[in-house]
């Protein structure tokens, strides 16, 4: 039976996995083109076809991005029934079988794994906090902002912009301060504010983890294209350069 | 050897391979996975400039006579590192092991280097054939493999128990250079399987030995680079660098290099071409033509030398590795060796 008797369109469960991100790329899995497609039955029986770059991508992040799709799929209104396959990857059946049983990751790796993953989950966004600090000072930094004057900024003294949104998203996830008041460079696990003479150094740190994560994500895209002939839905390229 | 206007460079291949992942050495009942394997690095080597592609089929199993003519011939490689990746449950002699570089090695006396590998779970056996082959190769190297499966496990850290007693043998052994490469996999499963502080523990607890972290991390540069700031002992492996970033996202690797130049400095980096992924001749001349980009993005990344990129093609690795450097490609006032 359908929850309120109208179904989504195949274009509103798109949109619902455009909030499931690669939590090591910090990027939605549909612009990195891992949705390969995606259907909903008259009845309200939606399913999910995942694909990745590699054969062996890193089977705990390939769980989340699974698990988090279902989530995402299940809580739309009018889905009956959410299913989401991972294809073509070595662990397919264990991570197919364990998100569908709602089994979570040590069940589903019977001995293999010690716990569940939102240490790992946690570990990565704050990867993105730094990532994203990088991508919000460097503009200001390159107008003439200076380390004491970042440490002095409050996020709602920083003019408008998506990576802006972006960063204090990734803060109210991780549970750290992100409203207006709050200091716009913090330590990501701390929360507590960087003051004017840690700052160039945690600015370098930031800005290599933003490199390393585009970095990795490029790579991934190109391997994805090598792997499969046809475009995932609604993948789009957000990187900042085209191929040399 | 490579000249370019009026420079020369002595050049060793840090990473390479001579594999056989072809049908014929795949091990019943774990085809998926062999095939998995080879094709991962076949989509790696899409990274590189189209002209240099190869078919599958070609890419799973080339011959002696390829591999000279791609990397000595044709690459300007003086002397190449074989770096041995066992992978015994997916193919059944291995798919590039110690024995199989060193029988097409021999051939070619003063060429290749011929490190080893061990694997913590192997035991006490695996200590007694690291020393055989130690004894057998001259090896003064090893490529450890943390994602390899083994009898069930998904793969090890260094900081494991038994991984220590292997380092105090490679010390005793006389093997001063471990090549650490990560995969996706290791047990527990939750953990991140590329995280590099086991490394750092490492490198720490025997200063004599030096860590090279392959593919310089990568997908953790990031951590890669915080670590080797610390520890003196602990090296960059560019494979992956110019191979997968140089041609398909030349901005990107123009950024990575800036930043390991920036942490972990041009006398601690090491060219690998990851052949038979990538060739070297296109990665070997693209280097020596590469330039920081101009722009105010780049303006505080350290800048390349022509000096600095002769420690990195080739003289970083032949200190560690006590190859003999002709004086003419050594730099002016700095005998290395």
């Amino acid at each position: 039976m359908s929850a309120t008797g109208t179904v989504p369109t195949e274009h509103a469960i798109l949109v619902a996995l455009e909030a499931v991100r690669d939590p090591e790329l910090d990027e939605p899995i549909t612009s990195l083109g891992f949705v390969a497609s995606c259907t909903v039955s008259p009845d309200g029986d939606a399913q999910v076809w995942l694909r990745l770059p590699t054969y062996f991508c890193a089977p705990n992040f390939a769980f989340l991005m699974v698990a988090d799709a279902y989530d995402a799929v299940a809580a739309l209104p009018g889905v009956r029934t959410a299913q989401v396959v991972l294809a073509d990857h070595f662990a397919s059946a264990a991570i197919n079988g364990g998100v569908a049983a709602r089994a979570g990751f040590a069940r589903s790796f019977d001995g293999e794994a010690v716990g569940e993953l939102h240490d790992l989950r946690r570990d990565f966004l704050r990867k993105a906090v730094l990532a994203g600090t990088d991508q919000v000072c460097r503009p200001l930094a390159a107008a003439g902002t200076g380390p004491a004057g970042l440490a002095a900024l409050t996020l709602g003294q920083v003019p408008p912009s998506r990576a802006l949104d972006r960063l204090r998203q990734r803060r109210a996830e991780l549970g750290l301060p992100a409203g207006d008041q709050a200091p716009l460079v913090i330590d990501p696990v701390t929360g507590a504010a960087v003051g004017p003479g840690e700052l160039p150094l945690h600015l370098r740190k930031a800005r290599i983890t933003a490199i390393s994560v585009q970095a990795n994500g490029s790579i991934c895209r190109g391997m994805l294209r090598h792997r499969y002939a046809t475009a995932g839905l609604n993948e789009s390229d957000q990187c900042e350069e085209e191929p040399g | 050897m490579y000249e370019k206007n009026g420079e020369k460079y002595f050049v060793v291949d840090g990473h390479m391979h001579y594999w056989n992942a072809a049908p014929d050495n795949w091990v019943p009942g774990a085809e998926q996975y062999a095939r998995g394997w080879i094709e991962c690095f076949h989509a790696y080597q899409g990274l590189g400039p189209p002209e240099t592609h190869w078919s599958i089929e070609h890419f799973q199993k080339y011959s002696e006579d390829d591999l000279m003519k791609d990397v000595f011939e044709d690459g300007h490689v003086d002397v190449a590192i074989f770096q041995p990746t066992y992978l015994l449950e997916w193919y059944k002699e291995g798919f590039n092991t110690t024995e199989r570089n060193a029988l097409m090695g021999e051939r070619h006396p003063g060429k290749f280097v011929y490190n080893t590998r061990w694997d913590p779970r192997d035991g006490d056996e695996g200590l007694k054939t690291l020393r055989r082959n130690v004894e057998r190769y001259g090896s003064k190297g090893c490529k450890l493999y943390t994602a390899e499966w083994n009898n069930g496990s998904r793969g090890w850290k260094l900081t494991d128990v038994g991984a220590y007693r292997y380092l105090e043998a490679c010390q005793e052994l006389g093997i001063t250079n471990i090549h650490v490469h990560k995969g996706p996999t290791i047990w527990p499963l939750d953990k991140d399987a590329f995280d590099v502080s086991d490394v750092d523990h490492a490198a720490t607890d025997f200063p004599g030995l030096n860590f090279i972290v392959e593919h310089v991390g990568l997908p953790r540069i990031e951590d890669f680079c915080f670590m080797a700031t610390q520890e003196p002992n602990v090296y960059a492996g560019l494979a992956v660098v110019t191979g997968g970033l140089m041609h398909a996202r030349p901005r990107f690797c123009a950024k990575v290099m800036g930043e390991l130049l920036f942490w972990v400095g041009e006398d601690k980096m090491l060219f690998g071409s990851d052949y038979a992924i990538w060739e070297p001749k296109w990665q070997v001349e693209g280097f020596v033509d590469w330039e920081m980009p101009d722009s105010e993005e780049f303006s505080d990344y350290p800048r390349l030398s022509t000096a600095g990129k002769k420690k990195i093609l080739g003289l970083n690795a032949a200190r560690l590795y006590g190859i003999e450097v002709p004086a003419e490609y050594q730099l002016q006032g700095q005998p290395v060796g």
